[in-house]
């Protein structure tokens, strides 16, 4: 790997001015970017680590608004989101492997928007609010394609904020090498609306999946989207799965997180 | 170069490293602790797990300099202080919990943060937090029958199945 200066502001102000440095990168977690950058896909000049800034860190609930620091260990938020939002906290705990939990963060996770994470179906699908150093960002806008988002040169995530639904689930289906998502659906229902979001599926990345929400709107039931079937023309087709077969789980997936949602 | 200064195994210690400077070489070239084995150097294989501020961590995917102030655990550091086998270690030994030893480290390592977490875990719950730590001899069971008997469990009724 390319060496590079490291720098650790200690406060979110800090952080901001030294992203403004020419070929600066912020560094959560490092669990995708360190890896990335030993194989020289990524080679920034300045680090800039959000690791040691306190208010960027934590869980906290008011009413029915859960707001998680946008460097807060997936670890954490499975621990303490698990009362106000368990469906988010089993997402966070089912993520790569124990070591992987400890460092990766929900900012990272998001920033990067790996088509296959997890994350971005839970934020998505919450209609949760991304917020950065400038602005405030629904989730709906955030999420621009493959590894792609909203986010300007030098923008940091610092938080987000989750309102919680009623009803809502992760249905995990597990690719086991890379531990990513083959093909994953968060349900999520407040009143009578219904939000699902596909992760792992698309070359797009994460997507909503308004057929299903249509059919779950009227009837919240895995029957629901029986037979109901995803257009697969946009999905990933490689060795662990052909476009059809994601296209398959889509409605497979979402039935299982509609059923979890309803235990 | 850039000075760090971390506690490992109950020792302060410092030294120069680069912004580069992984955990697992400042641990490895930096300080001599070789016990930290690099399997893949991808974050897959865990055998470089140690234990930072308590949490495991794979120590080929963190900067070294990340982690000025940290505390650190490393298998060196799992011995009882009289220099004899821990009772992980010691239940890995009994019950055939490794063969080649090269990812023993990690997982030790990755085990006794289980058990800090959940001291009397279900096979499954073992296994599950072993995820992200690779046995290439394949000695699964024999890891899981000892993760058990270290917890205090009766293993003597389970066999490799």
């Amino acid at each position: 790997m390319h060496n590079f200066d490291f720098v650790k502001p200690s406060s979110l102000a800090e952080a901001v001015k030294a992203m403004q440095a020419e070929g600066a990168q912020a560094l959560s977690g490092g669990q995708t970017l360190i890896s990335t950058m030993k194989q020289r896909l990524a080679a920034p000049a300045v680090l800039v680590s959000l690791t040691g800034i306190a208010e960027m860190k934590g869980v906290s609930v008011a009413g029915r608004v859960m707001t998680i620091g946008a460097a807060t260990p997936h670890a954490v938020v499975a621990k303490e989101a698990a009362k106000a939002y368990p469906a988010l906290a089993a997402l966070a705990g089912g993520i790569g492997d124990p070591a992987v939990r400890s460092r990766g963060t929900i900012g990272g996770s998001l920033a990067n928007n790996d088509p296959a994470a997890c994350y971005p179906a839970g934020v998505l699908a919450s209609a949760a609010t991304i917020v950065t150093s400038r602005r405030e960002i629904a989730a709906d806008d955030f999420f621009q394609g493959l590894f792609t988002t909203a986010l300007e040169e030098g923008e940091i995530i610092t938080a987000v904020r989750f309102p919680i639904p009623d009803r809502a689930a992760y249905a995990k289906f597990l690719q086991p090498a890379s531990r990513f998502s083959l093909t994953s659906a968060f349900v999520a229902r407040t009143g009578s609306a219904v939000r699902v979001a596909i992760t792992g599926a698309s070359e797009n990345g994460v997507f909503r999946w308004t057929e299903g929400e249509r059919a779950l709107s009227a009837n919240f039931s895995p029957q629901a989207v029986k037979g109901l079937k995803a257009n697969a023309d946009d999905m990933i087709g490689d060795l662990h799965g052909s476009k059809a077969y994601r296209a398959a789980l889509v409605g497979v997936m979402t039935a299982r997180a509609v059923a979890m949602a309803m235990a | 170069m850039t000075k760090v200064s971390m506690t490992v195994n109950g020792r302060a210690v410092s030294g120069d490293v680069e912004g580069r400077t992984l955990l697992s070489t400042f641990l490895r070239e930096g300080l001599a602790l070789t016990g930290t084995h690099v399997g893949c150097d991808t974050s897959q294989c865990g055998a470089c797990v140690v234990h930072v501020n308590g949490a495991p961590v794979k120590s080929c995917t963190v900067f070294a300099l990340d982690l000025e102030g940290a505390t650190i655990r490393t298998i060196e550091g799992m011995a009882n202080a009289d220099g004899s086998l821990s009772p992980l270690q010691q239940a890995f030994q009994d019950h055939h919990g490794l063969q080649c030893g090269f990812c023993t480290p990690g997982m030790v390592m990755s085990s006794a943060a289980l058990l800090a977490e959940n001291p009397r875990p279900t096979p499954q719950e073992v296994r599950a937090y072993l995820d992200g730590n690779i046995c290439r001899c394949t000695g699964y069971h024999n890891i899981v029958k000892a993760v058990l008997a270290a917890s205090g469990q009766d293993v003597s009724a389970v066999a490799a199945e």
